[in-house]
Order: structure tokens, then sequence, then C-alpha cells
């Protein structure tokens, strides 16, 4: 196990540094140094001084791969790539490019935030999610589980920017429920949450239920439930002692990719409600095309995407004792 | 070829004409084989996907009549002449417009000032006129062309309808034309890391591991930031991003299929690797394809709006889905609310996503029961 660990981890090295060459050449094979500065710049202010002293302020007066004027390692530490896309394995996460405030403290910053926003989507989307498939697998064919299929269809058919926007009217404009968009922090937070967390889970709903219905099925299908049935044990027994149970396998197999993914934010929630968190943190450094941040949030979600799958194999060992003594 | 060719109509319906084509040659391919008949005879057995069906034609219809068009002769706008060149007298033409433009001309020509109602008859705001007493007061003014606008008008007065049927094209290529693009990477690494194994199947593997774990957002924000937006190149980003889950997918298969007899059989009787990948596995993975197209087709068609008010997705001068409702977005808090614009995207949208996932869920089914 110890074994198959230290592989995983060790493989990570050379993806993430995968990762950060894609990126770094996707940004600068097009966009020099020079052009960010003239951009930066403006027309008229894009003298060859000005365009030096932007790159000398900002740290793009280094060479893209190989120093030749240096020698020896400095040959290939003074350079960007270096400097700029190795350094964040060390968790130096440099400045921004517009404001040159430092990343890593503005990062730290907006985590929460994103978290409050995530946590409670996650959470509410995970239990309604089983417990709605779980009404639907067990009635299968039923209209109940008709409806329930129809309705998740319908979910899934629209789009999240529909909901955003619906919702948005109805609750905050006509309705005058909550707030429309926001954020304080401390106990305040619950009144600017509750509309974007409903909206949340509701886009969530549809794709979810049923792929945990397809689980549940496949689940109740098998002999021990029908043997359990025969036995005389009553429903609620067999649903929630043995059958779910089993189907929480690749349930919770995906559970730690989610977890992970949390701490990026939902984009389009946080930036209609104006949340300031990590997500709202990336569009902003979209449109403004800060590719710093762009950069450092790439690397993140990176990181998060394969700590996720690693936790995934990780958690199918842990629930599914079939997979440990393979 | 000069670069122009790419640009003009001869270019756009050489295209469409080969993808029409196509498509028709890949159906009457497959309908040699009994596999596929009788994935189309359940298909037709369930009348919830039939009908869905004929609502995507109806879909596609407009899209291909928005694809295909011509350049028509200048006239002149009083004496209806024919407008020439003065020196050598070839007739001269206009900038061209698809079918469906033409079509639509009756609807779209009447255009008003600014917003009005579905199916009004009087202006959107009032103004002040003389009445009869000679007091000053605040009336609707009557429109231009009453009652003659669907969904009524957006603020440049152009009719809504029109928008929303142009925006259909832009739909449906996004969601087709991505996962098309993904198809001959995903097909060529996918069976070829599963079949040779080894560092192939190694490379492959590292490969993809590198480009999925890139957040797709992100990803398609640096490239339209890089390469400037619009259609094709959102729908390269988005084929870019997502050809891995196909490749993945692809190459589990091929593993599956390697082990079968009459692999077996072809390899020991001496065929060439490359002849069973090609004779033996591709047709054996087609349904897998096709399923993974038809299911992302509506994500990909949802996806567009949010990359489009995240200001990444396609351009301003393509009309799409995506920018009526970042349009609408402001237009919902004026008073008295325009709704118009959001209901004509919705309607549309709703109108594509949903005949497309109940169709994409009686594909998944006829094609492999195993799924379900």
């Amino acid at each position: 196990m110890t074994h198959y660990l230290l592989r995983r981890l060790l493989y990570l090295i050379p993806t993430l540094l995968g990762v950060n060459l894609i990126v770094f050449l996707l940004f600068f094979l097009v966009n020099s140094p020079d052009d960010m500065a003239r951009q930066a710049l403006g027309d008229k202010a894009s003298t060859p001084e000005n365009v030096e002293r932007w790159k000398e302020a900002h740290g793009y007066h280094y060479p893209l791969f190989v120093n030749r004027d240096e020698a020896g390692v400095a040959r290939l530490t003074e350079t960007i790539f270096f400097r700029k896309s190795l350094a964040l394995f060390w968790g130096d996460f440099g400045r921004s490019d517009m404001t040159l405030e430092p990343l890593g403290a503005e990062i730290r910053q907006r985590i929460a935030p994103s978290l409050c926003l995530t946590t409670p989507i996650f959470l509410v989307t995970l239990l309604t999610n089983i417990l709605v498939a779980m009404l639907a697998a067990s009635r299968r064919a039923s209209r109940i589980d008709l409806a329930i299929q129809l309705a998740c269809v319908l979910l899934m058919s629209v789009s999240s920017l529909i909901f955003i926007i619906g919702g948005q009217y109805l609750f905050a404009k006509t309705l005058r429920i909550v707030p429309v968009s926001g954020f304080l922090p401390g106990a305040d937070m619950a009144k600017f949450l509750l509309l974007p967390i409903g909206i949340g889970v509701l886009g969530g709903l549809g794709s979810g239920i049923r792929l945990y219905r397809t689980f549940f099925l496949e689940e109740i299908g098998k002999d021990y439930v029908r043997t359990a049935r025969a036995k005389g044990l009553p429903e609620a027994n067999v649903l929630f002692r043995h059958v779910l149970k089993n189907a929480m396998i690749p349930i919770l197999a995906n559970v730690p990719m989610q977890i992970l993914m949390l701490f990026m934010g939902n984009l389009l929630l946080e930036s209609f409600f104006s949340i300031p968190g990590l997500g709202g943190y990336t569009i902003m450094a979209i449109n403004t095309q800060d590719f710093a941040i762009v950069r450092v949030m790439v690397f993140l979600g990176s990181v998060l995407y394969m700590a996720g799958l690693l936790l995934t194999d990780i958690c199918y060992a842990a629930v599914d004792p079939r997979v440990r003594f393979q | 070829m000069p670069a122009t060719f790419f640009q003009s109509w001869w270019f756009q319906n050489l295209l469409t004409l080969g993808l029409l084509t196509g498509a028709a040659l890949l159906a009457w391919r497959l309908s040699r084989r009994e596999y596929w008949r009788n994935a189309f005879h359940e298909i037709c057995r369930n009348r919830l996907a039939v009908i869905s069906f004929i609502i995507l034609c109806g879909y596609g219809a407009i899209a291909i009549l928005d694809s295909v068009g011509w350049r028509r002769p200048l006239r002149h706008p009083e004496t209806g002449e024919v407008a020439r060149h003065p020196e050598t007298g070839k007739v001269i033409l206009d900038q061209g417009a698809s079918a469906l433009d033409y079509l639509l001309a009756p609807i779209s020509a009447k255009r008003e000032k600014t917003y009005s109602a579905p199916l009004a008859a009087t202006d959107y705001t009032p103004t002040t006129a003389m009445s009869s007493t000679g007091q000053p007061q605040r009336v609707h003014a009557p429109l231009t062309y009453p009652r003659s606008h669907l969904f009524g008008t957006d603020r440049i007065g152009q009719d809504v309808f029109c928008q929303a049927c142009k925006s259909i094209r832009t739909g449906i290529i996004i969601g087709l034309l991505t996962t098309i693009l993904a198809v001959p990477f995903a097909l060529v690494f996918g069976t070829a890391a599963g079949y040779y194994g080894g560092w192939i199947d190694d490379a492959t593997q590292y490969v993809c591991a590198v480009l999925s774990s890139i957040p797709t957002v992100l990803f398609i924000a640096a490239f339209m930031i890089i390469f400037g937006q619009g259609l094709p190149q959102l729908a390269l980003a988005m084929g870019i991003a997502s050809w891995t889950g196909l490749c993945r997918l692809l190459r589990g298969e091929t593993i599956r299929l390697r082990e079968t007899d009459f692999v077996l059989a072809a390899k020991a009787m001496g065929v060439p690797s490359w002849r069973i990948i090609l004779r033996h596995i591709v047709p054996n993975v087609l349904h897998l394809i096709l399923i993974t197209t038809v299911i992302r087709f509506s994500s990909e068609v949802l996806a567009e709006a949010a990359f489009t008010y995240l200001g990444i997705g396609v351009g301003a001068d393509t009309m799409s889905w995506g920018a009526m409702i970042n349009d609408a977005r402001t237009e919902l808090t004026r008073e008295p609310i325009i709704w118009w614009k959001l209901a004509a995207a919705f309607t549309f949208m709703v109108g594509l996503v949903l005949p497309a996932n109940l169709f994409g869920d009686a594909v998944r089914d006829a094609l492999d029961p195993r799924l379900r």
C-alpha cells in the first residue's frame, strides 16, 4: 500500500511539471514579455525604457528558459520559467501582474468565503441526491420514479445562468426575501449565502440523482437483496442497512475529489453574487488578463485535482475490501 | 487558394455539403450491420425518443439553412436596376446572406426604434403627445409594425425571434464540433494506448493526466485570451479540453477488445497490428463515440452560455444564446421589466437541450444496455 502511495506521489511531480510547462508555453509562445509590457503600458507610453522598467518591476526581464549570460546553475534559475512557474512548487506565488500585490496572502484570504459557499452546497446536494435516488430506485418504474426522472431531465436541461438570473429576480428583487448580492463575514453571511446555496444545489441535483439512481438500481438487482426480502426483513432495513452501504462505494469514491475541488470555489455563483472567493478572483483575473493570477489558479487547480485522484484511489481501497486485497 | 476563399460562401457551402454527405455515408455504412439496425429499431419503438429526434431534426434543418448562403446582385434602391462595375460591366454582388436570413427577411426587415413587447401594438416607453383637447399627455405611440414580433424587439429594434433562430447554428456547432474535433485524437491515441500497451500507453496516460488536471474554464480562458474570441477558437478549445475523457474510455474498451477471440485469431493469422486496429477494434468502439457525442452535446450547449457570460465565449459578432442571456441580465432590472429576450433564449435553448437529453438517453440505452 505504501509502495503504491509512494509511486503515485512521485508520479505527481512530473505531471505537475507538465501542467506548468503547458500553461507556460500557452502564455509565452504567443505573448512575449515585451508584448505584455506594451499592452499594460498602452501605445503612447511604450518607449523601450518604459518597457524595460515595466519588465524589471514585474520580474519579466529574464530570458524565457535558458539564461546564456549566467554560468552554472544560474543559467537555469535566472529565467522566467524557473522564477515564475517552478517557483509555484514551493509556494512562492509571486505578485499579480496588474497590481503587484503578493498573491499568496490574497488567495489565503479568499479561501474562507469560497468554502462557506461550496461546502453547504456539496453537503446538501450529496444528502439530497442519495435520498432521492434511493427513493427512485426502490420504486422503479412507478409513477414516483418516472416523475423524479422527468424532473431530473428538466433540471439538467436548464442552464445554470437561467437559474441564477431567475432566482435573483424572483427571490431577491420581487419577493425581497434575501439581498441580491454581496457578502459580509461573520454571522451575517447566512442571509447572503442562502440564495446562492439554493441555486447551487438545484443546479447539481439533476445529473447527480440520475447517476446515483443507476448505482442503487445495480445494487437492488443483486441476489442478496432478494434473499433479504424473502427472509422477511422490513424494506427500510434492506435499503438502509444493506443496499446503501454497498451502493455507497462508487458514490464515496468520488467524494474526495469533490471535497478538494470545493476550495476552488464556484465561478458563476461567486461572480453573480459578488462573493469574494477564489472563483470570483479567477474571473476577475480572466477579465483583466492578469496572467500571474491565472497561472497560480491553474497550478492550484491541478494540484487539487491530482490530490483528489490520489485520495479517490485511497478511498476506494479503504471502502471496498476487494480492492485492498488485489 | 487565396485566403479569402475560406471566408467565402463557396467554402462554407462546400463544407456543409461535405459534412452532410459524410454523415449520410456513415449512416449507410452502419446500416449494413445488424447491431446498428437493431439499435435503430429499438430507438424507433421509444415514442419519446422519436418525438425528440423530430424536434432535433427541426433545429438541425434551421442550422443547415443558416450554414448555406449565396450573394445576390446589388440593386439600385429606387429603380431596382442591377448594379454593374463602371469599367468591366460585371455585375456587383453584395456581401451575401445565408438561406435562413433570406427566409427570415420579411420579419427581420421590420425594425422598430427600440424595445417592444412581444406581439405588442404600441411602444414600450410612453412619449409625450398632444391630446385632442390640447393637453400634453403620455401615450404609447403605435409601432411601425404592430403585432408582428413574436418575441418582441431588443434595444436597437431588432426582432428577438430572428436573433434566437440565428443562435441555433452557433449552439449546434458548439455542441457537435467540439466532440467531432476531439474524436480523431481520442481514437488514435486511445486505441493505440490500449492495443500496444507499454510506453505508448504510459505516454498517453501522462498526456491525458496533464491535460485533464488543468481546470477547464481556465484552459479555455487562456486559449481565448491568446488566440482571440470566435466560434472556431471556442470549439477548438473545448475540444482540446474534453478529448481526454473520450481517450480514457476508448483505451479501456480497446484493452477489453484486445483479448477477444476474433482479435486473437487475427493476430494468429498474422494480420498487421494497424490493420487489426482499423478493421476490428475501431468499428467496435464506434458506439462509445456516438454515445459520448450525443450525451455531451447538451452539456456543451449549456456551457457555451456560461462561457459567453465569463467573456471567453464566441465573439460579439456571432449571435448566441449566451450573448442573449447576458444582455437580458441588465434588461431585467428595468422598469417595466423586459423579459422577452431571456424568455426567447430560454425557450429555444430548453427546446434544443431537453430533446437532446431524452434522445441521448434513448441512444445510450439502445447501444449499450449495460449502462442503463
